[in-house]
């Protein structure tokens, strides 16, 4: 018997729907592969690419995009008709796209050459176009994280929609008409100079070269073959459940041995963990919170998170008010390269290599390329963290290795900066960094307590989640948002006075750092895997609370000491100067 | 006695306000007592500026082409001493021009100030607001808007009744009345006109659809370009407002509505629906994708109705005189006037208003005129960018919406312009395809590139670089866009050519493949011929040819041009002393 479902007719096939909010969802849920250039699920609907037409039983010409099922509908999604003018939209596309495939960095990933390849449009008759030859625009190389090459844009929308409905920072948009419409920061001015955070998450929705994370690896190859340099290699939290998506690995597979065997194959002399600086960070943050909370009154309320550097650009864009609730802590990577550094120069003799330390970071991220070369974070006029990778750079440095990274032998890192908490580990995924301060908080430390804190709300891939935990004889507030629309959404309340807390987690990507600017390409399927994938993680961890890691007591031992505020903790520019006016 | 000066945007342009000047000086100097009053366009726009005189029976007198010094006698010989001075009279056809026309919409402008709501009530203005506000419910004026067939003006046609009804039914508490002023055709002014000469009318229209749906709030969007409509549009909204017809408890009933202004920067997709409520709300002018509907979620995402300028104007009309007498006018299912811009090639320009359904040979022929210079009639694009071309064979067509759309034309918002046997249908293809993809918004794919190529194809044909793949091409992209396009405006955009193809093929095929330009007007399918019997070879030619397309020459020796290297600039034969050189 037919259940209450609804359903439509997909090329002659009885297909149930329920609440999707078009019948591209239903068509594509049904196993066929509508193809789209300007579509995503989590963005608003845009319609431009015209690619996902459907003929309905009509002979009507529908964009599936932009058409909710129907009880009864009947649509085709394979007629000579949509064929014809799929591939007549493609080489409209093609006529005024560059076409310098070989070089493009996007080669290999970028829809248009694949739906192009899909449907077989071997030549463009229309070619006259000057565009297509030469390179009209100049490419925006300016910022840290990011380059923009609009000989490339399709103007699909899909970066700003990214940048403005998702991220609240709308640091592109487009402009001029018709034939000479281009997506540009206003007047067109450089992508560095505008409130971009360096998110890259404009880069991971562009279907094409467009919009790509700026490529480093040559600076990787030049460190590693320089003989003054030590080259000392950490992997961040995020980059071990999803680079083996890059290899054809599921996520069941535990890539991070074979990551780290693929870097020491590359050259680097030290491999560690970016985990390790997370322990450190919730050793910190946790203590910093609790000195607060011990004279709550002299500190405004709720105290925020900093180890998301497009949280902190964006604060100090749209919020400097909000800088000083800011924890002063430095981000795992930063306090990572800052005390093996540390231990480098004190041990230097001892250890008996005078090569220079210079440290790469292997992160999910593309900010963490733009902090990594902030000011804040120079030692003498030198970076901390010389070099940052995204998870896609490794990959791609993998490749041009040559390395057949799935035949690797596992291997472990090196000590003692190998050595982390799971803790540390589930710093990668929203909510993470707050259940490990939440583990240092609470006094019972056993397993049940350990279920207790993960069933507590802290877990789960929501834009906004709500948790209260006992300290001493007070309730903690903590509310953990993801992607920075939400938290502006977030923030409104909580100037209004309708929401009150003593501390928020705040990442600036949807998901937090699994779903970072600089991962392989994902979905909501796939960030949801990357999810489980590190809670695993944390669950495989033999420690599984930073201040039981025996490497960490060792640094505050042997490194550290009493200069924690030193090496730890940072006074950004924008609070120096608000502090400066304020005296 | 009473002087009215025709002060629209056209007969401005003409000068008019110097000799409205004029006359009111002479009137001052000469100690009479009459006034000089400004009006809207009068219609008759080529003999502009136009002066009526009315005497104290209410007899017009109308001069025609009136300069200042023309005055002289106009104040002297009529105002002064009663004896209407007849070589500056209206000639005869000009009369006719009006004559034969329905005025609805019109119907005030030329006749009275449109700065002076006093002079809208006493034709009764505003008398159709207090009937719907005391006499009908909303359920009552949505059903006499459905009943008279009325249809929006602005191309679609849309019926209004319906979507007023549809509207109306919306729960939310928050509706608005938006009314597209955005009039952006090329040849185009009905709305212009209306607004300029009647704004009121208009404003009436807009505040019974808010009575109807149960709207507090209207939105004009205008183009900046139409200054003079916005002034008057503000004199109109301030005096309504004085007058107790527009803001809080409309005459004692307890109604409010209220009117905004916005204007437009000159894009010419802000006159489609989507994209006109997104540049209100600060957005960038773009058509979005559908639904939702304007009618459930339009201007800030509540339920809007949105018709232009010339459907408000017909709803008082209506109100007044009821459905069955409006009906009376047109053609079933097309019921009432429409308002065209009458251009081009014809005696007579101006604005007409006709009853729908009116053929175009009664348009072109009886108020037009004919074609000017006694040339042939060619053709005549209706609808601006959006619409197409009709020949000879329609001059008999009713001009209705279904007719028009039968024959692969639409309305649009009422441009005809009128072409005769010299102009080239493939110039004409051409200019429209550079309008809509230089106003293309760019969101599409079909429309940003597919009518960018569309036009650089056409310029292929115009100089003469096309071969008959070039229409086959054509045809395909216009079918492609047709079909994908995001918005209106962008499914319309290859009309202009897919109608010159399907009337004038032959010259689409003289152009591609016989390599002449049937009408003379593409430049590339000329020749420059230099007669060797004129040319003596002195060299002159030689030296200003700017592609150095000329050789050859010696004392009397002639020059030899290369006709793929001329530009056909036409340097040489004016540089020529002995007239040896031609273009043909």
């Amino acid at each position: 018997m037919l259940s209450n479902k609804k359903h439509m007719t997909i090329n002659g096939e009885i297909v149930p729907f329920s609440d999707e909010k078009n019948i591209l969802e239903v068509i594509r849920n049904a196993g066929i592969d509508i193809p789209t250039l300007c579509y995503y699920s989590e963005l608003s609907t845009y319609g431009a690419c015209r690619m996902c037409i459907v003929e309905d039983d009509r002979g009507n010409v529908i964009t599936s995009c932009s058409t909710p099922p129907k009880d009864g509908m009947v649509v085709k999604t394979n007629t000579p008709k949509l064929y014809k003018y799929r591939r007549m939209i493609l080489k409209m596309l093609l006529s005024s796209h560059c076409r310098e495939c070989t070089t493009c960095e996007k080669s290999g990933n970028c829809a248009l050459q694949a739906l192009a390849k899909r449907f077989g449009i071997e030549s463009v008759s229309f070619d006259k176009s000057k565009k297509a030859f030469k390179d009209e625009y100049e490419i925006d190389r300016s910022s840290n994280s990011i380059v923009r090459d609009p000989n490339k844009c399709i103007h699909c929308g899909d970066c700003v929609r990214m940048c403005s409905e998702i991220q609240n920072v709308g640091a592109i948009d487009f402009a001029e008409r018709g034939w000479n419409l281009e997506v540009t920061p206003a007047f067109g001015d450089k992508i560095a100079n505008t409130q971009c955070v360096n998110c890259g998450q404009c880069a991971a929705v562009c279907p094409t070269g467009a919009i790509t994370i700026k490529n480093e690896i040559s600076k990787a190859w030049d460190a590693i073959y320089d003989p003054d340099l030590r080259t000392i290699v950490q992997i961040a939290p995020a980059v071990r459940i999803a680079l083996g998506e890059m290899f054809g690995l599921t996520h069941k597979d535990n890539v991070l041995p074979l990551i780290i065997a693929a870097l020491r194959k590359i050259g680097f002399d030290e491999v560690y963990d970016t985990s390790f600086g997370a322990d450190l960070t919730v050793i910190e943050e946790s203590n910093e919170f609790l000195e607060r909370v011990e004279n709550i009154e002299d500190h405004k309320w709720p105290m925020f998170t900093s180890c998301c550097p497009g949280w902190i650009k964006y604060a100090e864009n749209k919020h400097p008010e909000l800088m000083p609730q800011i924890s002063t802590c430095k981000s795992p990577m930063q306090m990572f390269s800052k005390v093996v550094k540390e231990e480098l120069n004190v041990n230097r003799e001892h250890m008996k290599d005078t090569r220079k330390p210079w440290v790469v970071a292997i992160m999910p991220c593309t900010a963490k390329k733009d902090e990594a070369a902030r000011d804040e974070f120079k030692t003498n006029g030198e970076r901390d963290t010389d070099l940052v990778l995204t998870t896609q750079e490794l990959g791609n440095m993998i490749k041009q290795a040559g390395i057949d990274f799935n035949s690797l032998e596992p291997e472990a890192a090196d000590l003692h900066y190998g050595m982390f908490s799971g803790a540390g580990v589930i710093f990668g995924v929203t909510g993470g960094v707050t259940e490990a301060v939440i583990r240092r908080l609470v006094e019972n430390k056993d397993m049940a307590s350990l279920t207790g804190i993960s069933f507590s709300g802290v877990r789960g891939l929501e834009g906004l989640k709500e948790v209260s935990v006992p300290y001493k004889d007070m309730m903690v507030k903590i509310a953990i948002v993801n992607g920075l629309a939400n938290f502006e959404a977030l923030l409104e309340r909580i100037e209004s006075g309708e929401l009150e807390y003593h501390f928020v987690e705040v990442m600036a990507c949807p998901n937090g750092c699994i779903n970072g600017g600089g991962q392989p390409k994902s979905n909501k399927e796939i960030r949801s895997e990357r999810s489980e994938q590190l809670y695993a993680n944390d669950k495989m961890s033999r420690i599984r609370f930073s201040e039981s890691n025996p490497f960490i007591t060792r640094a505050y031992k042997v490194i550290i000491k009493d200069r924690h505020h030193d090496l730890l903790h940072v006074e950004y520019e924008i609070e120096k100067e608000m502090k400066a006016a304020r005296e | 006695m009473k002087v009215l000066v025709g002060q629209g945007s056209c007969g401005i342009a003409s000068g008019a306000k110097k000799t409205a000047d004029k006359i009111t000086q002479l009137i001052g100097e000469k100690g009479l007592d009459i006034p000089v009053k400004t009006t809207g366009c009068i219609g008759i726009c080529y003999l502009e500026p136009i002066v009526d005189v009315y005497d104290d029976d209410g007899k017009l007198y109308r001069y025609v082409q009136v300069q200042p010094e023309m005055a002289d006698d106009i104040v002297e010989f009529h105002l002064k001493d009663g004896i209407p001075v007849e070589k500056y009279l209206i000639p005869e056809e000009g009369e006719r021009f009006l004559a034969d026309q329905t005025r609805i919409v019109l119907k005030n402008c030329g006749v009275i100030d449109p700065e002076d709501i006093e002079e809208y009530v006493a034709v009764g203005g505003y008398k159709a607001l207090e009937k719907a506000l005391k006499e009908m419910t909303p359920d009552e004026i949505c059903q006499e808007i459905s009943d008279s067939d009325l249809r929006g003006r602005g191309g679609g046609g849309f019926p209004t009744g319906r979507k007023w009804n549809q509207v109306k039914e919306q729960k939310d508490h928050i509706k608005y009345v938006v009314c597209n002023a955005d009039e952006g055709d090329p040849g185009a002014f009905m709305d212009r006109s209306v607004m300029e000469g009647d704004p009121h009318k208009m404003l009436e229209g807009m505040i019974i659809a808010g009575v109807a749906t149960g709207a507090h709030e209207g939105y004009i969007y205008v183009r900046a370009e139409y200054p003079l409509a916005v002034s008057r549009l503000r004199i109109a909204i301030e005096q309504a407002k004085e007058k107790g017809y527009l803001g809080e408890n409309i005459m004692g009933t307890g109604f409010d509505f209220d009117i905004n202004i916005n204007l437009g920067a000159g894009a010419f997709v802000c006159g489609e629906g989507s994209a006109l409520t997104a540049s209100i709300e600060g957005q960038r002018g773009m058509p979005r994708v559908k639904p939702p509907r304007t009618v459930e979620k339009g201007l800030f995402e509540r339920p809007t109705v949105l018709n232009n300028v010339e459907t408000f104007a017909n709803v008082s009309e209506i109100i007044n005189e009821g459905s069955e007498a409006y009906k009376a006018i047109g053609t079933p299912k097309n019921a009432g006037t429409k308002a065209f811009a009458l251009t081009g090639n014809v005696n007579n320009t101006g604005l007409i208003e006709v009853p729908m359904g009116t053929t175009l040979r009664e348009i072109i022929f009886n108020l037009g005129g004919g074609v000017k210079g006694g040339k042939e009639f060619k053709a005549v694009q209706i609808g601006g960018p959006s619409g197409g071309c009709l020949t000879k064979e329609h001059l008999d067509l009713p001009l209705d919406f279904d007719s028009l759309k039968k024959v692969g034309a639409m309305i649009g918002s009422g441009g005809l312009v009128v072409m005769d046997e010299d102009t080239c249908m493939v110039s004409i293809a051409h200019f429209f395809m550079n309008f809509t993809q230089q106003e293309s918004c760019g969101k599409c794919v079909p429309c940003r590139e597919g009518t960018h190529i569309m036009l650089e194809l056409l310029e292929d044909i115009v100089k003469n670089r096309a071969d008959e793949t070039t229409i086959d091409n054509l045809l395909e992209l216009a079918d492609t866009i047709q079909n994908t396009a995001l918005c209106g405006l962008g499914k319309t955009a290859p009309n202009p050519v897919l109608s010159t193809i399907n009337q004038f093929k032959d010259e689409y095929l003289a152009h591609v493949r016989d390599g002449v330009c049937p009408t003379g007007t593409c430049q590339a399918y000329k020749k420059i011929i230099i007669d060797e019997e004129k040319c003596v070879g002195c060299g002159l030619c030689k030296q200003v040819c700017p592609v150095n397309a000329i050789s050859g020459g010696s004392y009397k020796k002639a020059h030899v041009i290369d006709n793929d290297k001329c530009i056909k600039c036409k340097a040489c034969i004016s540089a020529c002393k002995l007239d040896a050189i031609d273009i043909v």
